[in-house]
């Protein structure tokens, strides 16, 4: 199945440029099955977006469908057939 | 001769060049804006040297840069250059050191890290593996968080023997290997631990800063959280040198790149008083290996109440040494004549975490 991707402009250069992503995965989808296809393809993304022990960046945000996938589930958070991941920068630094 | 000054900050790097013997400096930046710099090296053994700079975005984590045409551009692989693996469960926040290894090993890189681990490059500081030696300590779940975080922010290569290597990390104090780093064993004997009851633990001390000459390699000097020490015997036994000097407490120590016994610091009232002392800024320099100290002031301000931090000082390698210091209000001052006079390179910067310097 299919799920969009949209990266914050500060992020594009590892992605090539793209502003939007469509990722392919296999169901059951889950934001974490995701994010492990985007390490496939950009992985200087990818690890800009979560650590080497895949737990997600703290002060980086995904809003699976407009909700924080944090009030959700986390990476285990399960995804819909279309699911759109915003991925948002948190208001965080000095 | 040009030389290069590298300035990590805690929102990027910037570059100060002097090609008039270090009479004025051009300074460009914001380099990797955003990111703190604990780390920067200048790995001089290149035909061009390489730059290293261990850049954290608050946001999107850490990573290495390098580049080979002197800040003019900059590479990071596309998987993260240092990583923890996956059995110990715990992942990178920052690179705190980026040292070039010895003359025998021209692609060497050690990284000091935290949390606390060292980490080898074999490609020249683009990509590290895991010294598990020193993580599989019996020590390391002692070892816990100084002010900075629990990290190690010295890296010392052994300048002839590609098997020896000293570490210092906050808390739990200096370590050494002879093997490679398959073992490690503890050297603070002499150093005194101020905030643990034992005064004399064998391990555990708050290390800020060790330094050493390549010439005089067994010769060590250690700043300490309260304590200045030396260590003639590559760090089996440690010895207070802190006499003369205004206070015991500072971060930086830095050996002069020509004169093994010449060694800096800049003081700093108290751990719990933290500005130089009357705030008069003021770097200290010892010309006898630690005997005795001398204030050097001329072309240092007054009414000055910032701190330098533990890798916020440094020397070039050239001939008289330049010295180099950034503060935490972002100043940064140079001198062109073994520290017996300053000048302002640069002002108002983010707060300075690192600084490196080197002929190019």
């Amino acid at each position: 199945m299919r799920i969009t991707v949209l990266l914050p402009g500060t992020l594009r250069e590892k992605a090539g440029g793209e502003s939007r992503l469509d990722v392919e995965v296999a169901e059951p989808a889950t934001l974490g099955t995701v994010l492990d296809a985007v390490a496939e393809r950009y992985p200087a993304l990818e690890r800009r977006l979560r650590d080497e022990q895949s737990g997600l960046r703290r002060y980086v945000n995904f809003y699976v469908d407009g909700e924080e996938c944090r009030h959700r589930g986390g990476t285990a958070t399960v995804l819909r057939a279309g699911a759109e991941v915003h991925i948002i920068p948190s208001v965080a630094g000095g | 001769m040009s030389v290069l000054l590298a300035i990590g900050t805690r929102k990027g790097l910037w570059l100060a060049t002097s090609t008039d013997d270090r009479v004025t400096w051009e300074v460009t930046g914001p380099h990797h804006p955003m990111t703190e710099v604990y780390a920067v090296g200048i790995d001089t053994r290149r035909a061009t040297p390489r730059l290293l700079a261990g850049v954290t975005s608050e946001h999107y984590g850490p990573s290495v840069a390098t580049s080979d045409d002197l800040g003019a551009t900059w590479a990071e692989p596309d998987h993260a250059p240092i990583a923890f693996p996956a059995d110990t469960g715990e992942s990178l926040a920052r690179a705190w050191q980026l040292v070039p290894g010895p003359a025998s090993e021209p692609d060497v890189v050690y990284a000091g890290t935290e949390p606390s681990a060292l980490f080898r490059s074999a490609d020249g500081g683009r990509t590290y593996e895991f010294v598990r030696g020193l993580w599989d300590h019996p020590h390391r779940e002692h070892w816990t968080p100084g002010g900075g975080g629990k990290a190690i922010h010295t890296v010392l290569p052994h300048p002839t023997d590609a098997a020896r290597v000293t570490v210092a990390m906050s808390t739990g104090g200096v370590y050494r290997t002879e093997d490679g780093g398959e073992s490690w064993e503890a050297s603070n004997t002499g150093i005194r631990a101020v905030h643990v009851p034992d005064p004399y633990p064998e391990y555990g001390h708050c290390v800020h800063k060790v330094a050493r000459h390549p010439a005089a390699p067994d010769r060590l000097f250690a700043q300490v959280h309260h304590g200045v020490y030396r260590s003639d015997d590559a760090g089996e036994t440690w010895q207070s040198i802190a006499d003369g000097l205004p206070s015991d407490f500072g971060f930086p120590m830095v050996v002069h790149p020509n004169r093994p016994d010449v060694i800096y610091t800049f003081p700093l009232v108290a751990d719990v008083m933290r500005f130089p002392p009357d705030g008069h800024c003021r770097v200290y320099r010892s010309e006898d290996a630690g005997t005795s100290w001398e204030a050097l002031g001329p072309g240092l301000p007054d009414g000055y109440w910032a701190g330098v931090m533990r890798d916020a000082m440094c020397t070039d390698d050239a001939d008289p040494a330049g010295v180099y210091f950034g503060s935490r209000t972002g100043d940064v001052y140079a001198s062109r004549d073994d520290g017996d006079s300053w000048q302002l390179v640069a002002a108002h910067l983010p707060d300075v975490l690192s600084v490196r310097a080197a002929r190019v």
